[in-house]
């Protein structure tokens, strides 16, 4: 069923919290990585307050949905929405990547609850996924997995080789996010390496795929719903995404993938959200 | 050995290292349904196939993918389930080293690796895949547990070991083909403790592996030159024995570690650590493979040409034996 008007505008509002939540970490922390975590907020926002069957209050709950975020330095993104559902007191965040914090800029699941597996090493996070989505094929346990990764990791070999696996088991209970955002820690993706032609890349590999704008709540919130309809095979939904989105000192620079904030810079950035959320 | 085990050392006698391990976790399989095992294209290889025939539903073959191999696994152990995975060591502690490191030994997850071919077991088949690398790596990786078992039976146990062992365990085996040191397999192993082979007060060798019969063959010869050899079998090298190794040092006051690995970072240097830490001196050898590639060879010319063999035991043995060190029965002048 499509996203209702109402859920979307609830969605939208998260998100212009959550992006808010991230410069104010950003801003304390003394730099963090911004850019990527506000290029992915609408794709956690959508799941974190719509589709992910989870309950903070048992993180461990062993029919929960897993979620993997493989592009682990967009940790910084996902703390501020773990945080704001009550997996932990939002006032630790003000400690992040502080010594003796539970918050490195990349999460641990030992360390903090909500984080199902903990990653920040790039191209691992589809295989760990892939491994839960088949744990729950062999138990019959209903949970759905789902996995962000970054573009720029789509260079990693071994996203390919849990592209593989994840097809020939079949795996409809796997949904992976792309964030693409078309910029790596050294420039544009395309300029570095090339990985144009991702659609094809995983149709060939045996995924279901969808493309769509990964900051329209109706699109992703259809992709999601789509994706769990397809049978006996995994689904990939590329999102066509901006890096920085909605701080326009940031969009598209790849500069911001790790940044810090003065507090002129932080005003700036929070004006920026709030214009941004004020247009329909 | 471990309850419910039905091998015999009759069978074990004539079983490799890895079918010995692919019987005993086929046997395991029965009475942990959580158990899954795993493997990159070398089912056969490795003998992990034999639980894959019995157990199908609960083995997966990866293709040949071996990070995605070991990133597999840890979801699986997220997923609930212990899995155990198998390929070459040169592949699992080398090529997915990241992997296992991150994203098994990291987030501490029950997952067992079965690594073969390790060492120069697979002399024949050139550097590629040799591994003399792995007890470095591995030992190196927190929450980490370490196994080098000495023949099949030693491996039976091992592996029925690693299943009650909280956390990631490595254990190391060849490819098989080793004479068994056991003659039998109810000898009290247990993980983290070393097997004190045979007493004696001249020298202490300390061996884990293939290096464990060469160690045993060594002794006889070198107690019909009247020495006394104590053999300690460390099939554990992480955590290491402290006490067997510092007692040695006390008693016996000279001691040679032999291994088929390179002699940095591995056994050898893992006993180092120990005995430096004590502050109580000791003559001391490492024999192992010098810090090179290997050539190309059956194991067993290898073993002699490294000087890993009884023989090159023998020798290491007699030079330490003519080294002069302080004996006295005072060791509190020492620091």
């Amino acid at each position: 069923m499509p996203l209702a008007q109402e859920d979307i505008k609830r969605l939208r509002e998260k998100a212009k919290d959550i992006r808010k939540t991230i410069v104010d970490i950003t801003f304390t922390a003394g730099g963090g990585h911004i850019g990527g975590s506000l290029s992915q907020t609408d794709i956690l926002v959508a799941l974190y307050y719509k589709y992910l069957n989870i309950d903070p209050k048992k993180p461990r709950w062993e029919d929960r949905d897993r979620f993997i975020l493989s592009k682990g330095h967009g940790g910084l993104g996902w703390a501020a929405i773990l945080g704001e559902k009550g997996y932990f007191d939002k006032a630790l965040l003000k400690n992040f990547n502080k010594t003796g914090s539970p918050f490195g800029m990349h999460l641990d699941m030992l360390k903090v609850p909500g984080c199902d597996a903990s990653t920040g090493s790039l191209g691992h996070g589809l295989g760990i996924a892939v491994g839960l989505a088949l744990g729950a094929k062999m138990s019959g346990r209903k949970y759905r997995t789902y996995c962000v990764m970054g573009d720029g990791e789509l260079c990693e070999g071994s996203v390919w080789e849990a592209a593989i696996i994840g097809a020939f088991h079949k795996l409809d209970n796997l949904t992976a996010f792309v964030d693409r955002n078309n910029l790596m820690i050294d420039g544009p993706t395309e300029e570095i390496t090339q990985l144009d032609n991702i659609n094809d890349k995983f149709a060939s590999f045996g995924w279901e795929v969808l493309r769509i704008d990964g900051h329209d709540f109706a699109a992703i919130g259809g992709a999601i719903e789509k994706a769990q309809t397809i049978k006996a095979k995994p689904t990939v939904v590329i999102c066509d995404t901006v890096k920085g989105k909605c701080v326009d000192y940031m969009e598209n620079d790849y500069k911001w993938h790790y940044g810090g904030l003065d507090s002129d810079m932080r005003d700036k950035a929070l004006a920026c959200i709030d214009n941004y959320y004020a247009k329909a | 050995m471990a309850e419910g085990m039905t091998w015999s050392i009759e069978e074990a006698d004539k079983l490799t290292q890895a079918e010995v391990y692919g019987q005993v976790l086929t046997q395991l399989g029965e009475k942990d349904p959580k158990i899954i095992a795993m493997t990159a294209d070398l089912a056969k290889s490795t003998k992990i196939g034999n639980f894959g025939q019995k157990f199908p539903e609960r083995f997966i073959n990866m293709g040949i993918a071996e990070n995605s191999l070991f990133g597999v696994a840890a979801g699986l152990a997220l997923a609930g389930y212990k899995p155990v995975v198998s390929t070459f060591a040169v592949f699992a502690a080398l090529r997915s080293a990241e992997f296992v490191r991150t994203d098994i030994c990291y987030q501490n997850l029950d997952v067992k690796i079965i690594a073969t071919h390790a060492g120069i077991s697979f002399g024949q088949a050139g550097s590629t895949h040799h591994c003399t690398e792995d007890i470095a790596v591995m030992r190196s990786f927190a929450n980490m547990t370490v196994i080098v078992p000495a023949d099949g039976i030693e491996t039976g146990n091992a592996v029925a070991a690693a299943m009650d062992w909280p956390g990631p365990v490595y254990i190391r085996i060849g490819r098989g083909f080793e004479p068994p040191v056991n003659t039998t397999a109810d000898y009290g192993f247990q993980i983290g403790k070393a097997v004190t082979m045979r007493e004696g007060k001249d020298i202490t060798l300390i061996c884990c592996g293939v290096t464990v019969l060469q160690a045993a063959r060594a002794a006889k010869i070198l107690e019909t030159q009247g020495l006394s050899v104590r053999i300690i079998n460390m099939h554990t090298v992480k955590p290491i024995d402290k006490e067997v190794i510092l007692k040695a040092v006390m008693e016996t006051r000279r001691i040679v570690t032999i291994e088929e690995h390179n002699v940095l970072c591995g056994l050898g240097s893992a006993v180092a650590e120990v005995i430096v830490e004590s502050g109580k001196a000791c003559a001391f050898t490492k024999l192992g493979i010098p810090d090179q590639y290997v050539i190309v060879g059956y194991p067993e010319d290898l073993y002699n040409h490294y000087k890993i063999d009884a023989d090159g035991i023998v020798e290491a043995v007699s030079a330490l034996m003519g080294r002069e060190i302080e004996e006295d029965e005072n060791w509190d002048d020492e620091t």
